[in-house]
């Protein structure tokens, strides 16, 4: 009987895994194809064969399964009946069509495929063009973004930078509000008062992001467009503005508890030393608190730049390498968010979108491993002494 | 002997403590400010459009006329189903961290990890799992072995299994903090008067702690009926003819909804009505459930 | 009694409220200058309240309201134009639980000091001295001064406290139970340490041990549920007590 809630105890566990596997899984479709493309046009290829042991050659399919990468053994045996049996939707085949965009299968009925795309799919398998056939790793250091077109360009730095300029703006925005409200309401607020504003602020975690970035798309733009006379109505400053409404319950509840959690008796030392309220909060209280306040500061780091709706609705959602803020900016989370639903399903497109999709989850999960790893014992080493 | 006399404070510090405090109010205000601003100007823009006509038609003449019923049911059953997919594993793993596990164990330790873990991904990587995992491996392995064709495609199905997932976490914490408020006592007592753990925990522990079940499911019912990120590519659609009658059907969804009609609509001026409105009622919804939640807890934590 | 020294702290008619309950009720006594002065009672008389509303420190609790004089130097400190936090750095005050900062143990010592002004590296560095000898810390801490506080023991971290206290320069010392926490051999070094400092500071100790009122202190008042029931001579005080309550105190009838 333990053993059995143990088990599902660990579907937490589990979780995380298959996400990291099954993300990873779509995404490596790319860097299959890629080497595959790179095996053909040039004999010293691949600087993406850390993920793919040996450079995989097409005509291997037939050949004992032992020579195909590790992460494709599930699907292995398949191509051979499943390419003539042409059922589309059987997991395999998404790997396999994908290295021959000229099969039908590859796209999915169900995502209401235009002709148009096919066209475009089958043209660029067809005109052996170079920049098409570049290694995958060149074209996401690209410098532009143009998913769909005769040669599709998949560079990141648009997208990152977007995501940076986004997430930065929400971080100066969010963060100053939220640590400063949470002094006040674990320090200066009266009790009555406190009662009433914390709850009050937490709610604003239970927002729907759609409303908040709805509430930026037809208000807070506005706001800014008739405040600065910007051009654009959406754009980075608007995002950031929309993502803090985001970050700001985060980096309060957090830092709250992390201020609440340090001894109330330190207050009265200090205080008894003759130091003023802000005095103590700001040379007693912050310092002791300051691992989870950092803590704070790095989730909210986190939810900004995961932030999907928000990002999507506010930001103008346009790929430009600009740095300035108050130009639009598409962030990471935003372009998997409006491109995967039109993507040809298996495409190199498709992949780039999993692959953004590793990215931000590699990202989130160092950011919970160092507030976890670094900071809790940040936090005991402090309260114990050294 | 060297000592400082002891001098009072000098003007400028004073000044620089008093403003400082100030601005720490100020901060408080300003994002209760947001908030109320926020509210209000949903309420007063889209108070007069949520009427009973508006919650139980189905929407007209392509989403610029009409109601929200079918995104009203398919967010409700999405939660449902949701519900029953997670709160169960939420709640065991919760029961497995404060009734068994040793609380320095490797085990726990990794469980409680993979929780936070979770707690900070950002939804859309469940979205791109839920079309990796749910659609593309389970839907489609359920399709090649049964010879069935409706599971491997998004779904109302997977859409909930997908946000099951993802408040994981929120059922976990919510239902381990009520766990832990059964004081030690009532298990001790229980177990010296020789009843196993099991019945412990079913006689004792878990009466204690239905009202956490309670808040953890409203908690994920709130954050799984606002969240249109993680279901984007799952299953969700922005028209539907009918209200979903199998698990495998696609679904409306009112925060979807609002994206739809905010964004990607041709003529999103003419719509602003039914946006605020859908807004107010998504938002009232979310509000009511949280809202539920907190004074749950609260009464919890009083005990 | 103590008619004939000067008094540093005076108390008229003082009440106390928390709320709607009376805490104190009129209490008027003379503590006088550079000696050490001890309260005693059971827990809940009061004692606590009257040593906390000398420096004022019951201000933090929410709803609490005062009635007649508590005088310090001849100024009465709930009097509106009275700077509070003025007041507290002339009154140090070390408390019941070792409460060091999460800082160094320098650190510790200068934090008050640093509070108004920045005094130079090398004069900091002798008042930390100075201090830590005071209350005979500096040879079991001089190596590792910057080291975190809290990795001293109970005793030491308490002394540290009261170091910490004297580093601001106050007149007054309060004591709030300064040893409740501490093992007789770290309470031993307290006790010697406050005789040591009486010359210097007018010292109000609050202690629930009769014994550490007898050995140290050199006036006593006994409080009961809020009242002053006698104040004295600490020798009077535990010879010839003339309320009958202070008798059955010290002679273990109650409390």
């Amino acid at each position: 009987m333990e053993w059995s809630i143990r088990l599902v105890a660990s579907a937490s566990i589990i979780v995380i895994f298959l996400i990291l596997l099954f993300v990873m899984r779509e995404a490596a479709t790319l860097f299959v194809s890629a080497s595959t493309t790179a095996t053909e046009s040039t004999s010293s290829s691949a600087p993406s064969g850390d993920l793919v042991p040996e450079s995989y050659d097409p005509g291997a399919a037939d050949a004992p399964s032992s020579s195909e990468p590790e992460v494709y053994n599930p699907d292995a045996e398949e191509p051979a009946t499943a390419e003539p049996a042409g059922e589309p939707g059987a997991p395999g085949q998404f790997i396999y069509a994908s290295k021959n965009p000229k099969y039908p299968e590859i796209y999915n009925p169900d995502t209401g495929l235009l002709p148009a795309d096919i066209d475009d799919v089958e043209s660029e398998a067809e005109t052996p063009d170079t920049l098409a056939r570049q290694n995958v790793l060149t074209k996401l250091a690209g410098d532009s973004w143009q998913p769909v077109g005769e040669v599709p360009k998949f560079g990141l730095a648009p997208l990152l930078i977007g995501t940076a300029k986004t997430t930065i703006i929400a971080i100066l925005i969010g963060a100053p509000l939220g640590i400063l409200a949470a002094l006040y309401v674990a320090f200066f607020a009266k009790r009555r008062v406190r009662e009433f504003v914390k709850p009050a602020i937490e709610l604003l975690a239970g927002f729907p992001s759609v409303v908040i970035g709805f509430f930026c798309l037809v208000t807070v733009a506005s706001f800014i467009q008739d405040l600065t006379g910007v051009q654009y109505r959406l754009n980075a400053v608007v995002g950031g503005i929309g993502l803090s409404l985001a970050v700001i319950p985060i980096v309060f509840s957090i830092a709250e508890d992390a201020l609440s959690a340090v001894p109330k008796t330190l207050r009265e030392a200090s205080l008894a030393l003759g130091s003023t309220e802000w005095q103590t909060a700001y040379r007693v209280m912050l310092p002791a608190a300051a691992p989870g306040v950092f803590a704070a500061v790095l989730l909210g780091i986190g939810r900004a730049f995961g932030e999907t709706m928000i990002a999507i609705m506010a930001t103008g959602n346009a790929p430009l390498s600009s740095l300035s803020p108050l130009e639009p900016a598409r962030t990471v989370a935003a372009t998997i968010g409006s491109e995967m639903g039109e993507v040809v399903w298996g495409s190199e497109h498709y992949g780039v979108l999993f692959f953004m999709g590793v990215i931000l989850f590699v990202f989130s999960f160092s950011l919970n491993a160092v507030t976890e790893l670094y900071v809790k014992k940040r936090l005991i080493k402090k309260f114990q002494g050294q | 002997m060297m000592q400082t006399s002891s001098s009072s404070m000098p003007l400028p510090k004073r000044l620089i403590g008093f403003f400082a405090v100030t601005i720490a109010m100020t901060a408080a205000v300003a994002v209760l400010g947001i908030i109320l601003g926020m509210v209000g100007s949903f309420i007063s823009n889209g108070g007069d459009g949520v009427t009973w006509s508006f919650l139980s038609e189905f929407p007209r003449n392509n989403n610029t006329e009409g109601g929200i019923w079918p995104a009203l049911a398919g967010t409700t059953f999405l939660v449902l189903l949701m519900t029953i997919l997670g709160v169960p594993v939420g709640t065991a793993t919760a029961i497995y961290l404060t009734e068994f596990a040793k609380q320095d164990s490797w085990f726990a330790r990794s469980v409680r990890f993979a929780v936070n873990t979770l707690a900070g991904v950002p939804s859309i990587v469940f979205g791109l799992f839920g079309v990796g995992f749910f659609i593309q491996f389970m839907g489609n392995g359920i399709d090649s072995w049964f010879g069935t064709t409706s599971f491997g495609d998004g779904s109302l199905l997977w859409s909930s299994a997908t946000l099951a997932v993802l408040t994981l976490p929120v059922v976990i914490v919510a239902v381990e903090e009520a766990l832990r408020a059964v004081p030690r006592d009532l298990r001790e007592a229980s177990l010296a008067l020789g009843a196993t753990r099991w019945q412990t925990i079913v006689k004792v522990v878990i009466p204690n702690a239905v009202t956490g079940i309670l808040t953890g499911s409203i908690l994920a019912v709130g954050r799984g009926a606002g969240e249109v990120a993680a279901i984007l590519f799952v299953g969700v659609t922005y028209s539907s003819e009918s209200i979903p009658s199998a698990v495998t059907e696609k679904f409306m969804h009112l925060g979807y909804h609002l994206f739809v009609l905010s964004t990607q609509s041709p003529d999103v001026d003419l719509t602003l009505p039914l946006q605020y409105a859908t807004t107010l009622v998504l938002l009232g919804l979310t509000f009511l459930l949280n809202l539920t939640a907190i004074l749950i807890r609260s009464r919890l934590r009083k005990r | 009694m103590a008619k004939d020294l000067p008094l540093k702290i005076e108390a008229h008619d003082f009440s106390f409220y928390y709320g709607a309950k009376q805490a104190l009720h009129s209490i008027t006594l003379g503590i006088p200058e550079r000696r050490v002065t001890a309260f005693i009672g059971p827990s809940g008389c009061g004692k606590s309240t009257f040593l906390r509303s000398i420096n004022r420190m019951n201000d933090l609790i929410d709803g609490t309201k005062t009635d007649g004089h508590m005088v310090v130097d001849g100024v009465d400190v709930y009097s509106k134009d009275i700077d509070v936090v003025t007041l507290r750095r002339r009154i140090g005050m070390v408390f019941q639980k070792s409460i060091p900062f999460p800082k160094s143990i320098y650190e510790n010592i200068t934090y008050g000091l640093t509070l108004n002004e920045r005094p130079s590296k090398s004069d900091l560095d002798s008042i930390v001295e100075s201090c830590l000898r005071r209350s005979a810390l500096w040879d079991e801490v001089k190596d590792r001064l910057h080291h975190s506080a809290l990795g001293l023991s109970g005793g030491q971290q308490q002394r540290l406290c009261i170091a910490r206290a004297v580093a601001i320069n106050p007149d007054i010392l309060l004591m709030d139970e300064p040893c409740s926490a501490l093992d007789p051999i770290s309470t031993g070094k307290v006790e010697e340490l406050i005789t040591e400092l009486k010359d210097t500071y007018t010292i109000v100790l609050v202690t629930h041990n009769m014994q550490q009122a007898a050995r140290v202190s050199d006036f006593t008042g006994f409080f009961l549920m809020g009242s002053l029931i006698e104040f004295d001579r600490t020798r009077s005080i535990f010879t010839s007590p003339s309320k009958k309550e202070t008798e059955d105190y010290i002679t273990g009838r109650f409390g």
